[in-house]
């Protein structure tokens, strides 16, 4: 392996500078660094500020992905849901991930489809899994789930089982088809 | 030829004429021309196309020609798990399909929801669908299904009927084995 950056163990020194830039222009921001995986961890009203500015100033021109975590029961976990933005620079090979954390009642987050409109489909899967509401989006509908169903199955106190979903269908006889 | 247990006035009959019932008859026919339609939802549909191509050929047991539309199927065969948003569409495939039709439910997905006991996952089509034969294995080899095919080929001569009685009888219409609690091991076997 030849190849430097975003694949070693230690942040290089290019990604180190550019890291550290960001964290001098938001100083609100906790960053943080794990084998060469950067993560900041935000706050909501900053959020859209800190993207477009990522977007437009540093280069992260791909939204690769959204999902969520939820961190009930989590050992030392201060909030229950932490929603995951993971950046990708495709000129500079940068990676970034951007936490947004998130407490009931209040799931409410602002949506990224003005930036990334690739991020439409990404939040529509946050909202069936997890139930969070993302403000913005143009079309907040379940995507894998039926649309009668009425839980956020990924949600640690969903039971795994469900709740009786999967047999609340008629059954079909012979001689009726 | 006088043939033992035949009817009296059967008698003096050419000795190339075949008696039969006309029920026999329509079974006879209806078993060896089965159009499947294929429900393959997961790995169990790889086994259906494997048992379908030239290897294990099921054209040697009637029951090759594969159709895309219920509307010309009369077997399907249920390949996979079903989830709860495809069981709908399930059920409306099986009632487009026109009678008489019959149901194989391939693999331990199909039959019980298998390794699948989650949220989502329907727990054995039987539940909602009626189902005539149930192929064990994850997936079945195409032996298994062609086992199975064989087996529906029996039941249809044995059971069937030319206006499909049976498919109305009381016991097509039972609660489905899954439904019931199965006996615990060694409770339940003692009776012969």
């Amino acid at each position: 392996m030849t190849e430097e950056h975003t694949t070693g163990e230690q942040t290089t020194e290019p990604e180190q500078k550019v890291f550290e830039q960001i964290a001098a222009q938001f100083p609100g921001l906790a960053v943080s660094a794990f084998r060469g995986q950067t993560r900041v961890v935000v706050s909501r009203d900053e959020l859209i500020t800190l993207m477009q500015t990522l977007r437009d100033e540093y280069s992260f021109d791909m939204l690769v992905d959204v999902t969520c975590v939820d961190y009930l029961n989590y050992r030392g976990a201060e909030d229950r849901f932490h929603v995951v933005y993971q950046l990708a620079g495709t000129d500079s090979g940068l990676r970034l991930t951007v936490c947004l954390p998130l407490n009931e009642p209040d799931l409410n987050a602002p949506s990224m489809t003005a930036l990334w409109s690739g991020a439409n489909w990404m939040e529509r899967e946050v909202w069936d899994m997890f139930g969070i509401r993302f403000e913005g989006h143009p079309d907040l509908r379940r995507i894998l789930l039926p649309d009668a169903f009425e839980a956020h199955p990924l949600r640690k106190d969903y039971p795994l089982q469900g709740r009786g979903e999967r047999h609340n269908f008629e059954v079909l006889r012979r001689g009726e088809g | 030829m006088a043939v033992a247990g035949m009817p009296e006035h059967f008698e003096g009959l050419p000795e190339n004429v075949v008696v039969s019932r006309l029920d026999e008859l329509g079974s006879w026919c209806r078993k060896n021309s089965l159009w499947p339609m294929p429900f393959a939802t997961a790995c169990c549909g790889i086994e259906l196309m494997a048992t379908g191509a030239s290897r294990h050929d099921l054209a040697r047991f009637g029951a090759e020609v594969f159709r895309f539309s219920p509307r010309q199927c009369d077997l399907m065969i249920v390949a996979g798990r079903v989830v709860m948003k495809m069981l709908p569409v399930l059920q409306r495939i099986w009632q487009q399909m026109p009678e008489p039709k019959w149901c194989i439910s391939m693999g331990a997905c199909a039959s019980t929801g298998g390794v699948f006991d989650t949220y989502s996952v329907v727990q054995g089509i039987d539940r909602f669908v009626p189902v005539d034969m149930y192929v064990p294995g994850c997936p079945p080899r195409p032996e298994q299904l062609i086992q199975a095919i064989i087996d529906l080929q029996d039941k249809i001569q044995r059971e069937g009927t030319l206006d499909g009685r049976e498919f109305l009888s009381a016991q097509q219409q039972m609660t489905k084995r899954a439904l019931i609690e199965l006996p615990i091991l060694g409770q339940g076997f003692s009776q012969p």
